[in-house]
């Protein structure tokens, strides 16, 4: 390590350190840069592009990564065909070997409750990604009644923890929100999450089942960041026989949504659904921008009754942060628990009902259009379970 | 509740700093701190109860030990347990004495195949290498065009056929050789490692082009189910590293941790940010000290390295020790340090920048003002800033678009950071070697943390940054 390093780290240090220092300093003040440079409050990321050439690209290259995130996440199902056939939970879940198949023969194979059955059920809750904190508590519970001799068998252990799970999901009200309201007076359903976990999928597959119910819908292409996204939208509105507004790429998503709220409200339409771009909850500019999507939302005729967090069943415990932050930015409603036919369980929704008191609403169980259905806590729990 | 794992361990270290010796129940309560620190931060069930047996056994030599400081013996054994798990060496390309050198890149929907194709595709680049990208997710329809328009970005040629994946991969392995191209890198769609059709196909896509490498992407978020699905795309391909995406979040990066540990195959890269360059090769005792909280600062370095050019930076060292550091020499620097990646991305890295200043999410356009102001000055006023009076100010103040306000701060900011500047060059002297950091001694020194950063505890309060301590000494020395 040469004095030149050390030169250069010191260095780096101060003016990194001043710059940051004075960013915030002047964040602080309070006296707001004048309007064309007040680079945290303006969340559009468009305005950024138009301003150099350097930024372009950087743009470019946040624009391409998003798509391609969201695109994976996304993609099979547009070539899929709309054959409503909903699945079962169960039937989804049986192709991933049960997480707790291995903690059940464990637990039924000793002739009491002992420690290691306790062990068993704690692993096979952590591998599920309920979380140490809610794992401890369904455990501690459990240690109780076995204590107060109210659960002695394995079997009840068993049908106890169970119960125990199913019972702190129990009830929440899961029914999507819909007002009844004036004839142009549209609800707006908001949707929102960090890249990749299936935003418009997920609002493909609803928008086919509303127009089913016999609503109105309107898709509102809110992510005008990635390339592709409008049209993947417009595919589903086609397939659903829904509206469809778009804007430019790269321009307000805000505006795009506001207009679209003022289309479905000259028409008559029921239920305007809002797409967003993906972002990750630590963006502090691109959750700004969000508020104001929503704010700008419920600006003309529209009031937004739904804001759904989409969330993927593969996320760990970061998603307890991601509905925090999402939920502060614009008061989530419900969660919509998508790509739970792959072997990840979705434990952290446990955390996120219980801490935070939101209700998941959806699960997405497949890639065909039926593949989204509501969530039912017995059904979620007896799969996990399924012996 | 949202402490991240370092933040944690360091809880964990200072309830046990100041204790002379360690009980067995001193143990056993902080492995139990340790144990849910590593679940909560995704890190797998199986790979924790090994890694805490481990550190356990350690810590309870510790008792034993008549050593000064158990605690940092528990911290070293935290150190090099994760350093291990997470794996020991970097993983080192080695390419094909039959060019082209075939990576195959395979993952979960939405885990970031497609972006990390391209970055990995400009990371050859820088190394002189010259890829091709095959586009063989076919499953997408925006999937190729994608890829077209990142390898258009980066100045890389793609190939793709929409006839059939299998077809596209093995044409792209010809088309590669016809043109010289040394690299190919292979995108494919994304899967579930459940869905034995898929599963199958990348098989055959695999099969077509005989990879050198097959990378899988993880999402740094993933929770426990990262292992199953390793494991899955394992037994199918083969995966020779893992290519972490989404590292930017605040996801704790237990994943990393697990899939190193349960197929025993290396993290090899890191996307870190949204611009194609925030893309690194992955060292696992950095990372290991990363999450550890003594900041990764050989990356640091290594980036500052290859963004500053090495007499500028010295002269640049001199001058701020010297006092002499003006306006316009700030200015430079802030352009070298633009070039080394996002502010978010370097500040992450950096040990003891208070939660505060990270928390404030920083994003390169906020620096713009500052810079503009800057610019408005005359080399006069750059050199001695004592010059501007109040009608330069306002001239300043128009010519950047900002407020007189704006302008004074940053000037009277300036004249404070210089002062204490000076102070520091004449109390660093010359910086010598570790005065504290006594070797063999207390903890592991992370390898990247130069002796001379021996700084006190708020030696370098910043001036104007309201309510932050400053820069607080770098942790991981003596404590």
């Amino acid at each position: 390590m040469g004095a030149v390093e050390i030169g250069l780290l010191v260095l780096l240090a101060f003016v990194f350190v001043f710059g940051v220092g004075v960013v915030v300093a002047n964040r602080r003040g309070g006296t707001a840069l004048p309007p064309t440079a007040p680079p945290v409050e303006r969340a559009s990321r468009d305005a950024v592009a138009a301003k150099s050439g350097t930024i372009l690209e950087e743009r470019e290259a946040a624009e391409a990564e998003a798509e391609a995130e969201l695109d994976e996440a996304e993609s099979d199902v547009v070539e899929v065909e709309p054959e409503p056939a909903p699945g079962t939970l169960r039937e989804r879940l049986a192709k991933a070997r049960s997480t707790f198949a291995g903690a059940i023969s464990g637990v039924l194979g000793r002739s009491g409750i002992t420690d290691e059955s306790f062990e068993d059920l704690e692993e096979a809750l952590l591998r599920a990604d309920v979380g140490v904190g809610i794992t401890d508590e369904l455990l501690d519970g459990l240690r109780a009644k076995v204590k107060a001799k109210e659960i002695t068998e394995p079997e009840a252990l068993l049908d106890g923890l169970q119960e125990e799970m199913a019972s702190r999901l129990r009830g929440s009200d899961r029914a999507l929100n819909f007002e009844a309201r004036g004839d142009s007076e549209p609800n707006v359903w908001m949707f929102v999450g960090v890249n990749g976990v299936g935003k418009t999928t997920t609002i493909g597959k609803l928008a086919n089942q509303q127009t089913i119910d016999g609503r109105s819908v309107l898709l509102a292409a809110g992510d005008t960041f990635r390339a592709a996204a409008a049209e993947q939208l417009n595919t589903w509105a086609e397939r659903s026989g829904s509206e469809f507004v778009r804007g430019a790429e790269g321009g307000d998503p805000s505006s795009v949504i506001f207009d679209g709220v003022e289309r479905a409200a000259s028409k008559n339409v029921d239920l305007v659904m809002a797409d967003t771009a993906g972002r990750l909850h630590t963006k502090s500019n691109l959750m700004d921008e969000l508020k104001k999507v929503r704010r700008v939302a419920e600006k003309g005729a529209g009031q937004v009754t739904e804001t759904l967090l989409v969330i993927d069943a593969t996320t760990g415990q970061n998603g307890l942060i991601q509905a925090k932050e999402f939920n502060d930015a614009t008061d989530v409603t419900g969660v919509v628990l998508t790509k739970l036919d792959g072997s990840a369980k979705g434990g952290i929704v446990f955390a996120i009902e219980t801490d935070l008191g939101i209700p998941v609403k959806l699960v997405g169980i497949g890639e065909t259009i039926g593949d989204l259905i509501p969530f039912d806590p017995d059904d979620f729990v007896n799969a996990l379970f399924e012996r | 509740m949202f402490d991240n794992l370092s933040g944690r361990l360091e809880g964990i270290v200072k309830k046990i700093r100041g204790k002379g010796r360690l009980t067995e129940a001193d143990v056993d309560e902080v492995m139990k701190e340790i144990r849910s620190a590593l679940l909560e931060a995704d890190v797998n069930v199986t790979v924790v109860r090994s890694v805490c047996n481990r550190i356990r056994e350690h810590a309870i030599g510790a008792t034993r030990s008549k050593a000064l400081d158990p605690g940092q013996q528990v911290v070293k054994a935290v150190n090099d347990e994760l350093t291990r798990a997470l794996g020991g060496e970097t993983l080192s390309v080695q390419f094909s004495s039959k060019p082209p050198t075939v990576v195959l890149m395979a993952g979960l929907q939405g885990s970031g195949k497609t972006t990390n194709s391209a970055k990995l595709a400009s990371w050859f680049k820088s190394q002189g290498r010259q890829p091709l990208l095959v586009g063989a997710d076919l499953q997408r329809p925006a999937a190729v065009e994608q890829l077209r328009t990142l390898g258009a970005q980066i100045d890389v040629p793609v190939y793709s056929d929409p006839e059939d994946p299998i077809l596209t991969a093995h044409q792209g392995l010809e088309e590669a050789k016809r043109l010289g191209k040394d690299v190919l890198i292979v995108d494919t769609a994304g899967r579930l490692s459940i869905d034995s059709e898929m599963m199958e196909q990348v098989r055959l896509i695999s099969g077509a082009v005989d990879p050198d490498y097959t990378f899988l992407v993880i999402d740094a978020m993933t929770g426990q189910d990262a292992v199953q699905t390793a494991e899955a795309f394992h037994e199918t391909l083969q995966i020779d590293g893992v290519i972490m995406s989404k590292m930017d979040g605040d996801a704790r990066g237990g994943a990393a941790l697990s899939v190193k540990e349960v197929i025993g195959r290396p993290i090899a890269f890191a996307s870190t940010g949204e611009k194609l360059n925030e893309f690194e090769q992955f060292h696992p005792d950095r990372m290991a000290s990363r999450i550890l909280g003594m900041g990764d600062m050989l990356t640091l370095i290594e980036q500052a390295e290859r963004a500053f050019e090495q007499h500028e930076a010295e002269e640049a060292a001199q001058k701020m020790m010297d006092g002499q550091f003006t306006l316009d020499d700030f200015l430079d620097q802030m352009q070298q340090i633009k070039k080394m990646g996002s502010l978010g991305n370097i500040m992450s890295m950096m040990p003891g920048i208070p939660k505060e200043l990270k928390n404030a999410d920083i994003s390169d356009d906020d620096l713009k003002p500052i810079e503009a102001i800057i610019r408005s000055m005359t080399m006069e006023e750059r050199t001695f800033p004592k010059v501007i009076n109040g009608s330069r100010r306002q001239r300043i103040a128009a010519g950047s678009g900002t407020q007189v306000g704006d302008v004074n701060r940053l000037v009277k900011q300036f004249d404070e950071m210089q002062k204490m500047m000076k102070k520091m060059g004449v109390l660093g002297g010359g910086m010598p070697g570790g005065k504290k950091g006594k070797k063999g001694k207390g903890p592991k020194r992370p390898k990247g943390l130069p002796p001379g950063l021996n700084l006190e505890e708020g030696g370098m309060d910043i001036p104007g940054l309201p309510g932050t301590p400053g820069m607080p000494g770098i942790p991981g020395l003596q404590r």
